[in-house]
């Protein structure tokens, strides 16, 4: 074990994990991120907690991970590299590891022409592979980007985001296998509401025998209604929600699109389990975090093993 | 070449609202021909702003020129002789020729007529594009001579991110993507393999992170 997370050990246990995530509050309320854990806790294996999602600005992911820690919860410390440099990426990664955090997601982030500060400054000094490097760099060699050597290094388990969807697609396959050279342990892809696509990306993966170096946890996100899969179609970049999808929702009434969206969720997460390689699944249910329970326990996957 | 844009008249003509008697200074470099700061532009805006000023009954006087270079001693030389007459000069040359006549002529307000953009090419007539954001170091010969520094929104140096779609970028479907620019002619040079190693973090205090660069070369120094 590289660390003590919860995930780390469901994984290398050899179960099928599932995490959810949550997005703190555009605000001090520490009780928006506890219902939300209330909701997860004992569903799923790990929270991971969003670092200013869409570049709106939120509560700070490590601190929202502290609160879900304090209830018991594994969370998963979503990292951007937009906002900060590497002299504060590492003190937080040192910081978050002293409060408990085991599990990092290293991440590159939105641009933040999507969010409310789209006057910001971006600073991209690393990109996602480099944030990689770096969480192993002080974990394995207790080490700074620097060269100096750290007092007591952060026991972090590594994960990275991969997208099948985006483009060029041949190319998908070789980003994932960098991030794994660079040492992610286990990976949470975009959502899938192609299957098709997803499971000639995963032939890919297995072509490199990448699915043997790191956890595969395909991402899935039930749609609520017509509107939101137009939206995530057309509007967010590096999407893809094929129109037999959104013609299975239209095709039932209004009032019952939310419950299909559902029944798309499960059949979706019951697919990718038998798809050879994939080692869990990530819902995540945007602002919908009391439909998880239910989606986990129909798609079989409750209880969740206590790893210890 | 550096490229550049007028700034709004409206901007200009709030900058010497307070003066009567100035010199509008153009340069024949880079921004004569990015149609922002030569000569034509000269008389452009001065005649903008005379009918401005006519209007609100509030003329100004103007005296146009226009320089080989704003960013050589040399040449700003040549406004010395006369530029004690007039109480501001508006400068369309680029942020360094701006400066560096204030540089020169500390006694008078020189303010900046247009906007620096970037440094870029004429990609056809009326359409200039970044393509250098000035780095201090080259990584051109490791992308395919498309720089992710310039033409990656994020700057990342092992993209393409999950952003990527149908060769544009997530910030904007009007932009390319700059990392599938770079995957596309090293695969038409059949170089991929290129991509599957890491490109190392950077090193910025090359950029203007290390504080304003200067290059001193003693071999050419008088
Ligand atoms: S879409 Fe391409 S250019 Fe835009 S941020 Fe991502 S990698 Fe960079």
């Amino acid at each position: 074990m590289t660390s003590d997370s919860r995930l780390e050990k469901i994984l290398e246990e050899g179960h099928f994990a599932v995490t959810s995530e949550c997005g703190p509050p555009r605000g001090v309320g520490p009780e928006v991120i506890q219902k939300k854990g209330e909701i997860l806790k004992g569903v799923v294996d790990s929270v991971n907690v969003t670092d200013n999602q869409t570049s709106v600005v939120r509560m700070s992911s490590w601190s929202a991970g502290v609160l879900l820690k304090q209830m018991g919860i594994n969370p998963v410390y979503q990292m951007v590299t937009r906002d900060r440099n590497r002299i504060a990426i590492q003190s937080d990664i040192l910081g978050a590891a002293s409060l408990g955090i085991n599990t990092i997601l290293c991440l590159s982030g939105d641009h933040q022409k999507f969010g409310d500060h789209e006057a910001a400054a971006n600073v991209y000094d690393l990109d996602s592979i480099h944030l990689i490097q770096t969480v192993k760099l002080m974990r394995d060699d207790k080490k700074f980007l620097g060269g100096d050597e750290l007092k007591g290094e952060p026991r972090m388990f590594i994960g990275a985001a991969a997208n099948p969807f985006a483009d060029p697609f041949e190319f998908r396959v070789v980003r994932l296998a960098k991030k794994i050279n660079a040492g992610a342990q286990f990976i949470q892809t975009q959502c899938i509401f192609n299957i098709e696509r997803f499971k000639k990306w995963m032939e890919m993966v297995r072509d490199r025998g990448l699915h043997e170096k790191a956890h595969i946890l395909g991402g899935v996100t039930p749609l609520k209604s017509i509107g939101m899969a137009k939206y995530i179609k057309n509007m967010v970049p590096g999407m893809d929600v094929p129109d037999e999808l959104i013609e299975r929702i239209k095709g039932v009434e209004k009032e019952k699109r939310a419950e299909e969206g559902i029944k798309i969720c499960i059949e979706t997460i019951q697919q990718v389990r038998e798809i050879e390689g994939v080692h869990g699944v990530h819902i995540m249910a945007i602002e919908w975090e009391e439909m998880v329970p239910r989606i986990a326990d129909e798609a079989g996957l409750l209880p969740r093993p206590a790893a210890q | 070449m550096v490229i550049g844009e007028g700034k709004p008249l409206q901007d200009v003509l709030a900058m010497v609202s307070q003066n009567k008697k100035i010199i509008v200074a153009g340069c024949r470099g880079c921004v004569t021909v990015c149609c922002a700061g030569g000569e034509k532009e000269v008389g452009v805006l001065s005649a903008a702003l005379n009918l401005a000023r006519q209007k609100d009954d509030n003329p100004i006087e103007i005296h146009e020129v226009t320089l080989e270079r704003q960013c050589d001693t040399e040449y700003l030389e040549q406004v010395r002789s006369f530029i004690d007459e007039y109480e501001a000069v508006v400068s369309i040359a680029c942020g360094a020729g701006v400066q560096f006549m204030a540089e020169m002529y500390r006694k008078i307000p020189i303010y900046p007529g247009i906007n620096t953009n970037f440094i870029g090419v004429t990609e056809q007539q009326g359409v200039w594009a970044e393509r250098c954001q000035a780095c201090g170091n080259c990584k051109l010969h490791f992308t395919g001579g498309i720089c992710p520094v310039t033409r990656c929104a994020k700057r990342l140096m092992n993209g393409p991110c999950g952003g990527s779609t149908q060769g544009k970028c997530e910030v904007d479907p009007e932009t390319t993507c700059g990392w599938q620019l770079i995957y596309d002619v090293l695969k038409e040079q059949g170089r991929l393999d290129k991509l599957e190693h890491i490109i190392p973090v950077s090193d910025w205090s090359t950029s203007r992170d290390g504080g304003p660069r200067r290059i001193v070369r003693e071999d050419l120094k008088l």
